[in-house]
């Protein structure tokens, strides 16, 4: 399978804060993203897991290494990479509709071809009943699906999510963690997404890649099937509860947290 | 009715405990403005103050009639509407200046200057905003003249414009100035990084970044900038009119001073607070219209 985005051996490196040196916010990434796939970066803050996106989506150069799109070297940030932020990011003098067309009124596309394409999308996060909103009177989880239909009417090859789910409610956080993968079997984007909670990690990846700070880097990479398992039965607290997902929690688990107290030892 | 306005209210359920300053203070500012020209009243009827000092309120509210025209401007109605052969009652105004006269020589250079302050504050408040070098180069002028008294430098004004009227809209043009480039360069920072970074990754171009987040992002600050100026306006508009206008609000108080003609003093000083208040109300129901999301989000 072709690579739709590969990383080369990334670095990034920041002056630190005390002027003495640099602190590597990551070291030697390399990691390829495959159509279809949907590749969740797990660690504790600061293990690089947001430099590695925004170096993808281009906010960011990378002090060494090369990172390409479709064999092309990114350097800046396009419509063929979505974002959706961790807060929502949505523009508040445009309702529902207007910020899902955004985009496409930016990229000149005609008016009622991108109302009909932003109108489809909000059908696909379950909006259009709210077109018309300002998105002020939104929840937080109608925000975040506002958020998410907005990256996709763009129709990016990619889409990066950094921690979109972080500020929500648990019990909101798990439906928009089924909307999520929904939207994602529909569209078949290639998805990068960051979370902190090793639960939603295992659940949505079909790649987990496991990141460690100081410096940032991959320490491990599991290939798992658990969002599959969903899509069959359609019950994801019987994915979430099964011997096998608890298994592979606590391992995740220990590994992390095996990082963290591992870490002040001599 | 004062037992309902002052008595001590018990936890209700729409207020939430301990918020400072909660419910409306409509009522009780109504009782405030009724007890201050009652009291103005009462203690000029009762000949404690001379009128010289605080002339009774039916003095000003004549004198309004009289420098506004108002019975001369009645017959010409009626002459118009056939009801009176001639105008009888002669208009004198003050200063050989009717009332509305004198109110729109001074909107005239408030407005004019208030409209020049903002078409070249803004553009100047967001370029410092979003570039540093447009920063640098405007950002030690305006600190530096902003806090300085406009009657200081009135004379520089007469100066380098003459007795004109550039000189008074310079003058005022100066006031409205620094507080609107102040705010529209604040408004630029009020907008996320990671709006900007969301119309990047959608296909922005620079220029669009800037029209269709940077400006839309600014606006409440702009408008709240505005506002500021405007009052700075009025505020600069008596210094303005110190020096040789014939016509205007300022010019009728300065001259009313000068014969100590107290009432007309009151007339004109009750005239700018009625159109200074009447704009701001209306600047913010503007406000309301066009940024219904400040403070939302």
């Amino acid at each position: 399978m072709t690579a739709i985005v590969s990383l080369n051996r990334v670095s990034v490196e920041f002056p630190a804060v005390d002027g003495a040196g640099v602190v590597k916010a990551l070291e030697d990434v390399s990691l390829d993203f495959r159509d279809n796939e949907f590749v969740v970066a797990l660690g504790a803050s600061g293990c690089g897991k947001t430099t590695l996106l925004n170096v993808i989506a281009g906010f960011l150069q990378p002090t060494s290494g090369e990172i390409l799109h479709k064999d092309a070297p990114i350097r800046g940030p396009g419509p063929d990479r979505g974002v959706v932020f961790q807060k929502h990011a949505l523009l508040p003098w445009l309702n529902v509709l207007e910020n899902t067309e955004f985009g496409l009124k930016l990229q000149g596309v005609a008016k009622e071809d991108r109302l009909s394409r932003a109108r489809d999308y909000l059908a696909l996060v379950g909006l259009s009943d709210f077109e018309r909103y300002p998105i002020y009177q939104l929840s937080g989880g109608m925000q975040q699906r506002v958020g998410l239909a907005r990256a996709l009417t763009c129709d990016p090859d990619m889409l990066l999510m950094d921690e979109p789910l972080g500020a929500l409610d648990a019990f909101t956080r798990e439906n928009m963690q089924e909307l999520v993968l929904d939207a994602w079997r529909k569209t078949r984007k290639v998805v990068f997404f960051i979370t902190h909670s090793v639960e939603e990690a295992l659940f949505m990846a079909t790649r987990l890649i496991v990141m460690s700070p100081r410096p940032g880097r991959i320490t491990h990479t599991y290939d798992i099937d658990f969002c599959d398992r969903f899509f069959e039965t359609g019950n994801a607290r019987a994915v979430k509860s099964s011997p096998e997902f608890i298994a592979l929690r606590e391992e995740v688990l220990s590994i992390i947290y095996g990082e963290e107290t591992g870490d002040g030892l001599p | 009715m004062m037992r309902g306005l002052f008595k001590r209210r018990g936890p209700q359920a729409v207020e939430q405990y301990g918020a400072p300053g909660q419910g409306s203070g409509t009522a009780i500012s109504a009782v405030t403005i009724v007890l201050i020209l009652g009291g103005w009243w009462v203690v000029t009827q009762l000949g404690l103050i001379r009128p010289l000092f605080l002339p009774a309120p039916e003095m000003v509210i004549s004198k309004f009639a009289k420098i506004a025209c108002t019975e001369h401007y009645f017959e010409q109605m009626l002459v118009a509407v056939g009801g009176m052969a001639k105008v009888e009652a002669k208009c004198h105004g003050f200063s050989d200046h009717a009332l509305h006269e004198h109110i729109l020589w001074s909107l005239y250079r408030v407005f004019g200057a208030f409209a020049l302050a903002t078409v070249t504050a803004i553009p100047i408040g967001i370029a410092m905003g979003m570039n540093r070098h447009a920063r640098g180069v405007f950002d030690p002028p305006i600190e530096f003249y902003r806090p300085i008294p406009p009657l200081a430098y009135l004379p520089l004004t007469i100066i380098w414009f003459g007795i004109g009227e550039s000189g008074k809209l310079f003058l005022i043009f100066l006031a409205c100035f620094a507080p609107i480039a102040i705010n529209a360069r604040a408004g630029v920072r009020s907008v996320s990084i990671e709006q900007i970074h969301a119309a990047y990754s959608m296909g922005a171009s620079h220029r669009q970044v800037l029209r269709q987040v940077v400006l839309k992002a600014a606006l409440p600050e702009i408008l709240t900038g505005m506002r500021v100026a405007i009052a700075f306006g009025w505020t600069t508009l008596v210094a303005a009119e110190m020096v040789a206008a014939k016509a205007g609000i300022g010019v009728m108080v300065l001259n009313a001073a000068r014969f100590l003609a107290t009432d007309i003093v009151f007339l004109g000083i009750i005239v700018i607070g009625a159109v200074a208040f009447i704009f701001d109300l209306m600047m913010r129901r503007f406000e309301r219209a066009l940024v219904p999301w400040k403070g939302k989000v």
